[in-house]
């Protein structure tokens, strides 16, 4: 079973990224369940959801304790909550942040990780580039994507089309897609050049 | 048709299915997506013919409820803590007139403190009210059960209600197979009242009963409550042939056959149990499960039958009655008098505290080992406690109770869960 644990601020949709992740996931033919941290959310506060992906019916209700996967959606948290509580040794971390692991004061957790699955992506700007809002939700599930190639981009596009498509009319869905596959192509580079890095 | 959604949205598409007639809709969390779903069904003339009535309150929306069923309609509202207590006068009104509301209750916590999170302090809180009350363990379930919530409530000319535990089921999207009109179509037929408020054919409904008669009414409310323990399992029967998948019935065991110890449960935490009972069945301890999926009528039989062969038993439940201890536990109790078991009560989750593998596999290796009280809560902060009951022993005035607790426990917001 693979568990998702998103972080971010009421009002960047941290509760629709899992959702979507789950919807991705069910399109890939897998189980999934999606879940909020069910708080009193309000804007900028703190809010986590969860996400998980099987191949079987998923029994489970705690809360994700021990994540796969860590999504950060604002790296102003990451002084404030103890994101990385549990992280698997070899889980997979995204940030949005225009700076590295290292510029934002991290470089221990590189050490401590397998540091080709640590990647920050500057989702914020290219939502804004795309929608014309800071909202990093859809794209960092693009990166996701790219990053963990747990999930296909189609499959994302397709949750991501299914969600915004209807009530709020298919311009909000095509941008969030456009900016969703180049958060992918970003972290593929990314990735890329670790690869580079380490084979120098 | 198998789809990826919320489960309100599923539950809302499947009383949609129902054909209701009246919805009465009142917001409180965590119920308000499902009344919403249901409000965009009308609204776009999906589901009609229906009158979709946004009443003022709670109380409101069960008199509504009660008016629309005795004129013949099928009739739906859904609620949750704080406005179950507040429409309680009239949810004893429906179900001592006999009529077959059916109710979504999205599970949660009843204040003060004020809390928006899940346990089963509201709908037990209703459990001697005359209303059948039945537990929904997933979203899947939730659904289906709502299909023969309807079929088994206007069977009986009884009210249902469909517990469900909010936010844990409400909020989680996963995967429903959704069944098309047709087939609920021919396994819910149009409502057919016993009695009904009609101008061409007048009657009252709603007289005063002396000490003549009302005791035999209340007893025939129960008699309902009785012919539903046969009624349960024959529309769950049919609903599994029809719709090819097990939901509701009574009760449900899990590995119990050669359990030693077992536990009962309502509801979502069905499902982390199971996980628990597999890995401690990993480690040889014989553990099993037994879900209540029918909490009134009470199945004091079937509850005996599963639980008879064990040599123990833990009843884990998210409600507690201050001053006694356990809701469920006395219940199951009553179902095993006259056998030697080992009985636990493990009250858990109130007001939404997680209930994980790691703390119910500690409990459970306590109970197989007997060292745990009859009555223990799971994961209680005792520091916080033992610091409020020495502050109170200290001085006269130590102020409100839940404020010093949450000064006691710090920021919250830097927790992650």
């Amino acid at each position: 079973m693979l568990q998702i644990r998103i972080h971010g601020r009421g009002g960047q949709g941290v509760v629709t990224a899992a959702e979507l992740l789950s919807v991705a996931a069910f399109e890939q033919g897998r189980h999934a369940q999606a879940f909020p941290s069910f708080g009193s959310e309000r804007t900028g506060a703190p809010v986590v959801a969860f996400c998980r992906i099987d191949e079987h019916e998923i029994r489970l209700r705690e809360p994700i304790l021990a994540p796969d996967v860590l999504i950060v959606q604002d790296p102003t948290l990451l002084h404030q909550v103890d994101v990385f509580q549990g992280l698997r040794p070899d889980g997979y971390v995204l940030i949005n942040s225009k700076r590295s692991f290292d510029a934002l004061g991290l470089a221990d957790l590189t050490a401590r990780f397998r540091h080709e699955r640590l990647i920050t992506v500057p989702a914020t700007e290219i939502a804004q580039q795309h929608l014309g809002r800071p909202l990093p939700n859809a794209v960092l599930l693009g990166g996701f994507a790219a990053l963990s190639g747990l999930i296909t981009l189609d499959a994302v596009a397709h949750a991501i089309r299914e969600k915004f498509g209807g009530r709020t009319g298919s311009k909000v869905a095509e941008a969030n897609v456009a900016a969703a596959a180049e958060a992918y192509a970003y972290v593929q580079h990314e990735m890329e050049d670790l690869a580079h890095a380490q084979a120098d | 048709m198998l789809k990826q959604i919320e489960g309100s949205r599923a539950v809302a598409e499947a009383v949609g299915l129902c054909r209701p007639e009246v919805i009465c809709a009142y917001p409180i969390s965590p119920q308000t997506h499902i009344v919403e779903g249901l409000g965009e069904l009308v609204k776009s003339g999906a589901l009609a013919p229906c009158e979709f009535i946004n009443v003022e309150s709670e109380f409101a929306a069960m008199s509504v409820a009660i008016g629309a069923s005795a004129a013949g309609a099928r009739s739906y509202t859904a609620t949750a803590s704080q406005g179950l207590l507040f429409m309680a006068e009239a949810v004893y009104n429906a179900s001592g007139l006999g009529l077959p509301i059916v109710m979504t209750v999205a599970n949660r916590a009843i204040g003060a403190p004020i809390n928006i999170w899940n346990d089963h302090s509201d709908s037990m809180s209703q459990r001697d009210c005359g209303w059948l009350q039945l537990f929904a363990e997933t979203n899947q379930e939730a659904l289906d059960l709502h299909i023969q919530a309807f079929k088994l409530g206007e069977a009986l000319s009884m009210p249902v209600m469909v517990c469900m535990d909010g936010f844990i089921l409400t909020h989680a999207y996963e995967r429903v197979d959704m069944p098309d009109q047709a087939e609920v179509d021919a396994f819910l037929p149009p409502y057919t009242p016993r009695q009904v408020l009609d101008p061409a054919d007048p009657v009252s409904i709603g007289a005063m009963v002396g000490p003549e008669a009302f005791m035999e009414v209340r007893y025939l409310a129960h008699a309902k409550q009785i012919q539903a323990l046969d009624l349960i399992p024959q529309i769950a029967d049919e609903f599994a042939q029809r719709f090819g998948r097990a939901s509701g019935g009574l009760v449900r065991a899990y590995r119990c056959e050669d359990a030693h110890t077992i536990v009962v449960a309502l509801g979502s935490v069905l499902g982390t149990i199971k996980d628990t009972a597999d890995e401690l069945r990993a480690g040889g301890v014989k553990v099993g499960v037994l879900g209540i999926q029918s909490f009134r009528p009470f199945p004091l039989a079937a509850v005996r039958a599963a639980l008879q062969g064990a040599q123990r038993v833990v009843v884990l439940e998210k409600s507690f009655s201050v001053g006694l201890g356990g809701v469920v536990s006395t219940d199951v109790r009553l179902a095993l008098s006259g056998l030697q078991l080992h009985g636990y009560t493990v009250v858990a989750g109130l007001g939404g505290r997680a209930i994980t593998k790691a703390s119910l596999a500690r409990t459970l290796a306590e109970a197989v080992a007997d060292t745990l009280p009859p009555l223990s809560f799971l994961d209680l902060d005792w520091g916080i406690v033992n610091r409020q009951l020495q502050r109170e022993a200290s001085m006269r005035r130590s102020g409100p109770i839940a404020e010093n607790l949450l000064r006691d426990v710090g920021a919250v917001a830097a927790k992650v869960v």
